[in-house]
């Protein structure tokens, strides 16, 4: 802390993490040819905030919007060719030859890959509608021949039996007519036409339908299906197909059937009846169903090579054209200068980078030949800069928890530097089992162990989060197995493991009940201390006694109280420190000093009185105290008299608490008020001095002097932040209470786990059913305390950190300082580019 | 059901609604508008849209775009929504999102109807029909010589079957026919939508009732104005109207004997609702009434988001988001076309 309270300004450098980096406003002027460069260098860097300077401006009327449009066409390319790659069963490899490639050449390289790639596709997708055709015109004569084959053995058959009868029947009851009619068919037969074809199966219904509509039911339609789907030539996808042959008669029929073919997307082969050209046909087609499949691999082999080719350099050209295209974007936030020969650029960077910047411009204007250099220089400003945490592996998570609430203020005193710790202390608390510790310590070893191969990979949402926050749950299970030996509680069960238990039984019969129960006693009023106290935790004799639940509560309640009157203490001493940092002196003596006092004049003394109890072994009722400290301060304490002075002690501290509140109240709002009037009537005589800073940052200067002090909504808001205080520290403390009732729970759900799942398994002397017992102990350890519990208690603790922690002093009104950097376009870019 | 509705809705209703009142927070805004009028190439037009929701459906189209390319693509997208919407609903929202696609559907078989008298090519017919009003046998119109047989052939398994109980003749198919047919089916689907959403009550019939009899007064308006000077006959004209909405039925009436466009107008600075209208216009002028009609049904639809647990949004997002397309049609064809002056003639901002 002693570093920390230096404060104003750069005077403790070792803590970077407290304050975030000192930013600048800084200007640069780039010469026109060298702003590529530049732009690419500070990427490289990323080191840079850049402002967007011509916000009013539409994508399309900015300078550089060409170029953009030129880049969004080559990233359209290499999806196209990632679509091919992927439609093929390449994945882009990451190319060990890294050919130095021109942004230019790249584009005419993807250009004429592109068109070659369409080349190849077209002609393949060409030859593959010949093969497919080929391919249902091969099933269609396949069936269709048997439909004739049929058709014609059961005509053959009709035919012989009605010759058959002819001649069997050849007596007077023959009709007459009938002869004649078999006679007349055969002369007057009309010519049948048929079509043959392939309709989509899920159309064939409809087509039947509509078919038999059209023509008023005169046509006779067979259909036969086809197995296996066939490749539509047209839409190229597999669809599962009928085979029919339609039979018609005339030609307003043939049209119209025609047209519904063609509105039903059947295709429409030629069919011959004629046996032997049905044959030759099939021959044929065979023939050249071969031709085009050795033509189609020939085809296929080349474009694998192309896409090979691809393949090995797409990630590399990925990655230049996602450069290139965030450069332009970049540019095209750089306002023209008037002579249009260079840019301006404005941007936050944090002032370690100056150097580092400057050393880029200098490399960029040598590199690029250009004959004037840019020009960096810093600007004043009143506007808030950004916040920059340079956090590492360790750290970002626990930055990530604190951001999560809110970004700190810029240079504001930062929650992270104590919630390292505190955040997996508080945790533990409530998940104290060295056991499950030591599962949670594993769980995050195998994510730390294999840290290089996660990072590289992608991983699913959830596990992400897990490997995000691998440190912070190292923690946490490091201190949970910390907290675990303290209540010694080990899946529940607990360990002599530090010593012997200091408590032993008084007699022999009681020793025998101690036997027959299993644990040393049900109750302890057999017990003596024979030994020293247990050195560390709590002692195992305490468990399974009637009197475990009281003694634990008490001491977990207790020991809830002081974690949490001293988190607030420490949460108050950081407003001190913004106060101090920021140099404001009345928040230091109106709110820090009176919060300081109230909090601790009441839990500061209630936390002083558990100590003296626990020291002394006192039996006073601490409730009973604190109650009656309100109700009659005066009164005798009686048996609950813990140290001499007591009574005088708790009325100053009473008189302190009722001082603080008005304390905390009134003065701040009038002090405000003093001061604005001061600053104004001032501003009007030091207008003329500061005329040079007046002029750069005229507009914002301006409104932010001449805003409107507003007395009764100061004052509103400081009775708000006064009420919220008084009653919060009552609440707050109330709410640290938690941690007790997590821990319970934690402890009771894994000790009925134990006792009912996996004792009485055991119980049974029956091999299955200590299996079953133990799967299902298993699963309910790992589903519901292992992993319910944990989030639970990791909830509680980020509510304990936002709320009862960071209410005493976090602004969390900033904003991030977003680099620009390359790194950064990786993944982000990916579904926009 | 009237004034229940908060208490039931959200049981089938509320994911849809939460999801259509997404869907049109995405609608462009005036300054979308104005920055799309601005544009110099329709590559400017797609640059500008890709930030938009439209975004991924045309950033995989290559450079040398079309209007055709870049109507199709945004339609594609309100298709793909109307699907999504469509597959969650359950009864009767799914009917109600059904009836939205009716009007396009009698679109769509009267196009392919008109381009089979005019021998065009049906694949290229198919093309141009609006993908909300596809149904499966609707390639097999081009068959049908006469109502009869297009009614007896494909449109019998078609929802549109009943509308055509009213308008089927063995004459021959020929454009005045066709027009006919066209306003005569669409009169029994505005009746037939109507009375389904008097039927549904509530919130959702109030506010329908209001669209829909817009929708009808504005046909007449229409059918009106198209049939002065043809030889369609008063009562034939009358019969074209839809038996509700605001104008029925003694403006229906006065409709039906108006023979230029200023006793229309004559007729309908009667209603106050449309006076507004008419008084935008010049005597004489019927160009710029589409767009006011247009503006003003964009206008009803927008309010009715303002209330919650009903259909009727799902109703105005489509309409709306058609609107949207039209616009963008018309922003892109100007730009297309080098007619930058005339952009703003037939854009309807919608917010």
């Amino acid at each position: 802390m002693g570093e920390v309270r230096g404060g104003g300004g750069g005077c403790c450098p070792p803590m970077n993490l407290f304050r975030s980096e000192p930013m600048q406003l800084v200007q640069l002027i780039i010469p026109m040819e060298s702003a590529h460069v530049t732009v690419s260098y500070l990427g490289d860097l990323g080191l840079l905030q850049f402002k967007d300077l011509n916000a009013d401006k539409s994508p399309f009327q900015r300078t550089y919007a060409a170029q953009i449009k030129k880049s969004g066409e080559m990233a359209r390319r290499l999806r196209f060719f990632k679509d091919q790659m992927l439609k093929a069963g390449f994945s882009p490899k990451k190319s060990a030859t890294q050919a130095d490639i021109n942004i230019d050449d790249l584009e005419v390289k993807l250009a004429e890959i592109e068109a070659e790639l369409v080349e190849i596709n077209a002609n393949g997708e060409k030859l593959q509608r010949a093969y497919n055709e080929l391919v249902e015109y091969k099933l269609v004569l396949q069936k269709a021949s048997e439909f004739f084959h049929s058709a014609r053995s059961s005509a053959a058959e009709q035919q012989s039996e009605y010759a058959s009868r002819q001649i069997g029947e050849e007596s007077l009851d023959t009709p007459l007519l009938l002869e004649q009619e078999m006679s007349t068919d055969s002369s007057k037969q009309v010519k049948l036409g048929f079509i043959t074809g392939l309709v989509p199966r899920q159309k064939y219904m409809a087509f039947e339908r509509i078919l038999f509509r059209a023509t008023r039911g005169n046509v006779f339609l067979r259909q036969a299906v086809v197995e296996d789907p066939v490749t539509d030539p047209i839409s190229g996808e597999k669809v599962e197909k009928n085979v029919f042959v339609v039979f018609y008669s005339g030609e307003r029929a043939k049209n119209k059937i025609l047209k519904i073919c063609e509105a039903f997307g059947a295709n429409r082969y030629p069919f011959s009846e004629d046996l032997n050209k049905q044959d030759h046909l099939v021959t044929e087609v065979s023939g050249r169903l071969s031709e085009l499949k050795t033509t189609i691999d020939v085809g296929l082999l080349q474009r694998d090579n192309l896409l090979q080719t691809i393949g090995d350099q797409f990630e590399q050209w990925e990655f230049l054209v996602r450069k290139e295209k965030s450069i332009y974007h970049t540019l095209n936030m750089l306002s023209l200068d008037v002579t249009k020969k260079c840019l301006v650029a404005e941007g936050w960077s944090p002032v370690f980078g100056t150097k580092l910047i400057q050393d880029a411009l200098q490399r960029a204007s040598f590199d690029s030949n250009s004959q004037v250099g840019a020009i960096f220089q810093v600007l004043q400003t009143k506007e808030l800069p950004p916040t920059y945490f340079r956090t590492n592996k360790f750290t970002s998570p626990f930055q990530e928890i604190v951001d999560a609430y809110g970004v700190a203020k810029y240079q504001e005193a930062n929650p992270t530097v104590y919630t390292i710790v505190t955040f997996p202390f508080l945790f533990a608390v409530m998940f104290g089992d060295w056991g499950h510790g030591i599962c949670l310590l594993l769980a995050t070893l195998f994510l730390i162990i294999r840290e290089k191969k996660f990072s590289s990979q992608k991983l699913g949402d959830i596990m992400e989060m897990m490997f995000g926050g691998r440190y912070c749950i190292l923690m946490m299970a490091l201190f949970s197995i910390y907290t675990g030996l303290i209540y010694n509680e080990f899946f529940s069960v607990p360990f002599e493991l530090f010593a012997p238990s200091a408590y032993a039984c008084r007699d022999l019969s009681c020793r025998q009940v101690a036997k027959l129960l299993g644990t040393l006693d049900s109750t302890t009023m057999g017990l003596i201390k024979v030994r020293p106290t247990y050195p560390f935790g709590v002692d195992p004799v305490w468990h399974g006694s009637r009197s475990e639940l009281p003694f634990l509560n008490s001491l977990k309640m207790k020991m809830s109280i002081l974690l949490g009157v001293a988190q607030m203490n420490l949460g108050i001493i950081l407003s001190y420190c913004n106060a101090k940092f920021f140099r404001n002196g009345v928040n230091v003596w109106f709110q820090f000093i009176p919060q300081l006092i109230f909090l601790n004049s009441l839990f500061g003394y209630l936390s002083l009185l558990i100590l003296v109890k626990w020291s002394t072994g006192s039996k006073a009722d601490l409730y009973h105290v604190m109650i009656y400290m309100f109700l009659s301060p005066t009164d005798d304490l009686g048996e609950n008299q813990l140290f001499a002075g007591q009574k005088t002690l708790q009325l100053v501290l009473l008189l302190l608490a009722f001082v603080a509140v008005p304390w905390m109240l009134i003065p701040k709002p009038f002090i405000l008020k003093k001061q604005h009037q001061d600053r104004h009537q001032g501003h009007s005589y030091t207008l003329l001095e500061s005329s040079e800073d007046n002029f750069q940052l005229g507009a914002n200067h301006d409104s932010h002097d001449h805003e409107e002090f507003e007395f009764s909504e100061v004052f509103v808001h400081q009775l708000i932040h006064t009420i919220e205080f008084v009653l919060g520290s009552v609440s707050n403390t109330a709410s640290y209470l938690r941690l007790w009732a997590l821990s319970l729970a934690h402890s009771e759900l894994s000790s009925v786990f134990y006792d009912k799942l996996l004792m009485l398994a055991w119980g049974y002397n029956n091999v299955i059913i200590l299996i079953v017992g133990i799967i299902v102990f298993i699963c309910a350890t790992v589903g519901v305390l292992l992993v319910m519990e944990t989030l639970s208690a990791f909830l509680h603790a980020l509510r304990l950190h936002w709320v009862e922690f960071q209410n005493k002093f976090y602004e969390g009104d900033g904003y991030k300082f977003y680099p620009f950097s390359f790194a950064w376009t990786g993944d982000e870019d990916e579904l926009s580019l | 059901m009237y004034g229940f509705e908060a208490l039931t809705f959200n049981v089938d209703g509320g994911y849809l609604e939460a999801i259509v009142r997404g869907h049109r927070a995405g609608l462009l805004t005036a300054s979308d508008y104005n920055n799309l009028c601005q544009c110099e190439n329709l590559d400017d037009i797609k640059m500008h849209l890709s930030a938009t929701e439209y975004g991924p459906y045309l950033q995989n189209e290559p450079s040398p775009l079309h209007t055709t390319t870049i109507v199709e693509k945004c339609t594609l997208k309100l298709v793909d929504e109307y699907k999504h919407m469509l597959c969650q609903a359950t009864e009767p929202l799914s009917t109600f999102l059904e009836y939205i696609t009716y009007g396009h559907m009698i679109d769509n078989v009267v196009l392919i109807v008109t381009g089979t008298l005019h021998e065009r090519d049906v694949h290229e017919l198919l093309e141009k029909c609006h993908p909300l009003g596809m149904f499966d046998s609707i390639a097999t119109l081009a068959v049908a010589q006469n109502m009869r047989e297009l009614y007896r052939l494909v449109l019998v398994d078609t929802p549109l079957a009943p509308y055509f109980s009213e308008c089927i003749t063995s004459e021959d198919l020929d454009d005045m026919n066709i027009e006919i047919m066209r306003n005569t089916l669409y009169k029994a689907y505005l009746e037939d939508f109507y009375r389904f959403c008097q039927k549904l009550g509530g919130a959702t019939a109030e506010i329908m009732s209001d669209l829909l009899s817009f929708e009808a007064d504005r046909r007449a308006v229409n059918i009106t104005i198209n049939s002065i000077g043809t030889e369609l006959t008063r009562d034939d004209r009358r019969k074209l109207y839809s038996n509700f909405g605001l104008l029925y039925p003694y403006g229906h009436e006065e409709l039906a004997v108006c023979e230029d466009i200023d006793q229309v107008r004559g007729v309908m600075e009667k209603y106050p609702p449309y006076q507004s209208i008419f008084a935008k216009m010049s005597y004489g002028e019927s160009q710029m009434l589409d767009k006011a009609f247009y503006e003003e049904e964009v206008k009803r639809l927008c309010l009715a988001f303002e209330q919650q647990f009903h259909y009727a949004v799902f109703f105005a997002y489509m309409r709306l988001r058609e609107q949207e397309i039209r616009n963008l049609m018309w922003i892109s064809e100007c730009v297309a076309q080098n007619q930058k002056s005339r952009v703003h003639d037939s854009v309807v901002f919608i917010f």
